[in-house]
């Protein structure tokens, strides 16, 4: 079986993220491969490593220039090749989706695996949406997975708790923390990978369009009080917090 | 119309979904605010429902009686697909942005994903979402005959029931098979209020100290005050606390009227789960941590002195 495993390249989560004009501005920000995304690569090589029969392990990303770096991550961390569809529009999740299916079918892949939430879009859709255009079953939220003959088990979070699941091959599978520690590329397997393929391809004959506008962005925060009691003398402290707790801000009876 | 698929837990409906009807119905956009009761044996969730809308339709079905992203899916798109639907509001709740995306695609609409603001002008949607670790809100937008909307819990204040009952109408759906198979199901069973519910949330770091300090001193602030209990990361990492109680980019969002933080430093991925929260109160021995820079209300001491203190001073 073949593994396709997406990735992104995204802010760095103590990067300062900052706007122009109306859209955000990666300029000078410090990009990583995102941390979900990177369960997703670690996952397939444990999957295969635990003597799953896969005969191929494919990064995928879409997206702009930047991305080749996640690909490279994901190359130096052992997946066996890359494919990059490069482009500078911002699709939404669900037009990325059609792209993703489409690349899933050519590749034959059985499951696809991708993060529960990437940090720059704060996104869930990715996977569900590529699942209903392939007719796949989904499991989100995965902490724990294994491959069973034609099918995969494992443990997910959902709502109010976790279950356990098992669910026929082809699916899409969304990663969390908790599912596996990402290894970090060694030296040796970080020069192995430039000589691994990196496929670039484009987007137009995917037939993808976005539907989504996004029409402003902006850096909101909140104004805080930023009220500072000295802890010294706890019994005073603890007072003057349940007053303005209760008396100021009227959160607690 | 403006269709809402219902979330209920335990006969009642939630209260994200009463927020879900308060946003179709200040969103603007025109049609019957229809709510769509899911699952098995739903009639008392069903007849509250109808306080609240001006059309209520049921599908009951041994079928439904176990949630499935595909089950709900296709439920979800038949109906918007039946009834017209310019809108279908979905919860954001980690099962609803499980299924919107397919209902999205089956539909072959748009997908507003988590919106914290909603309105709608002739067959344009907008609404507000956080991006970037929810460092960053954009606005976005889109035009079609139908638009999937997800719904950010805590971003309305719920509505009122309106003054005249709805109309009930069952409705026949074509299901398909649920292809996965739950072969077991943990619920983090919690005496107290759940922490995308609560208003008021006590969440302990690794400041706290250990395991027994965390029940001492959060979980005993937090049911003195009548509050649910969040954790961080590293002390979910640690093993200490329930992956179900970590609140961050990796754990639950949430946004209640206080929330308090004992010996939490304040990572961005923690903000990113706390940061709208209405006020933010810090307890920690270090004046430097950035979870200060966040606060409302700090005090700068250790968690072993103040919150017994707290504890005491709450009793009053």
């Amino acid at each position: 079986m073949n593994i396709l495993t997406l990735v992104r390249q995204v802010p760095d989560a103590e990067a300062r993220v900052k706007v122009s004009g109306s859209a955000v501005d990666l300029e000078g920000a410090t990009l990583v491969i995102d941390g979900m995304d990177e369960y997703g690569v670690e996952e397939a090589l444990r999957l295969r490593e635990g003597g799953a029969n896969i005969e191929t392990i494919t990064a995928l990303a879409i997206g702009p220039k930047r991305n080749e770096d996640a690909l490279r991550t994901a190359l130096a961390m052992g997946v066996d090749r890359a494919i990059h569809v490069e482009t500078d529009e911002k699709l939404d999740a669900v037009a990325l989706s059609r792209v993703v299916a489409q690349i899933a079918q050519a590749e034959n892949a059985t499951l696809i695996l991708v993060g529960g939430q990437e940090a720059d879009w704060d996104s869930q859709a990715l996977g569900a949406a590529t699942a209903e255009r392939l007719g796949w079953p989904q499991l989100t939220w995965t902490n724990e997975l294994k491959i069973e003959g034609e099918s995969i088990s494992g443990r997910h979070d959902v709502d109010d708790g976790n279950e356990s699941f098992s669910a026929p091959l082809p699916a899409v599978v969304t990663t969390q923390q908790g599912l596996n520690e990402p290894r970090y590329p060694t030296l040796p397997n970080i020069m192995k990978a430039k000589r691994k393929e990196l496929r670039k391809d484009t987007l137009d004959t995917y037939g993808a369009a976005n539907t989504v506008r996004v029409v402003n962005a902006e850096i909101q925060t909140r104004a805080r009080m930023n009220r500072v009691i000295d802890g010294k003398d706890p019994q005073a402290a603890a007072e003057q917090l349940l007053d303005l707790l209760r008396n100021e801000a009227k959160v607690l009876a | 119309m403006k269709l809402i698929v219902a979330e209920h837990a335990g006969g009642k409906l939630t209260k994200a979904t009463l927020e879900m009807v308060a946003a179709a119905q200040n969103a603007g956009g025109e049609g019957p605010v229809t709510l769509l009761v899911l699952g098995q044996n739903v009639a008392a969730v069903a007849t509250e429902a109808a306080q609240y809308a001006e059309q209520v339709l049921v599908g009951d079905s041994a079928a439904l009686a176990v949630y499935n992203p595909e089950v709900w899916a296709a439920a979800a798109a038949q109906i918007a697909q039946e009834g017209e639907a310019s809108l279908v509001l979905i919860g954001g709740s980690r099962s609803g942005r499980e299924y919107a995306p397919r209902v999205a695609v089956k539909l072959d609409a748009p997908y507003l994903e988590d919106a914290t603001s909603l309105s709608v002008n002739g067959d344009t949607v907008q609404a507000q979402r956080y991006t970037y670790l929810a460092r960053v809100t954009e606005t976005v937008e889109a035009s079609a005959p139908t638009v999937i909307v997800t719904v950010k819990p805590g971003s309305f204040a719920p509505a009122a029931p309106v003054a005249a009952a709805g109309e009930q109408y069952d409705v026949e759906l074509e299901l398909p098979a649920a292809r996965t198979q739950i072969t077991g199901r943990s619920v983090e069973k919690t005496s107290r209020v759940a922490l995308t519910e609560a208003d008021v949330i006590v969440t302990g770091g690794r400041g706290v100290g250990s395991p027994d300090n965390f029940a001492t001193y959060v979980e005993g602030l937090a049911d003195r005050i009548g509050a649910g209990v969040g954790a961080t990361r590293a002390v979910v990492d640690a093993g200490w606390r329930p992956y179900a109680e970590q609140v961050g980019q990796t754990g639950k969002t949430v946004q209640p009227k206080a929330y308090i933080a004992l010996g939490v430093s304040g990572a961005v991925q923690h903000l990113s789960g706390m940061g709208k929260s209405k006020f933010i109160v810090a307890i920690n021995k270090d004046a430097e941590a950035p979870i200060f820079k966040v606060a409302d209300y700090g005090i700068v001491g250790d968690v072993n002195q103040i919150v017994p203190a707290l504890i005491e001073a709450a009793k009053k």
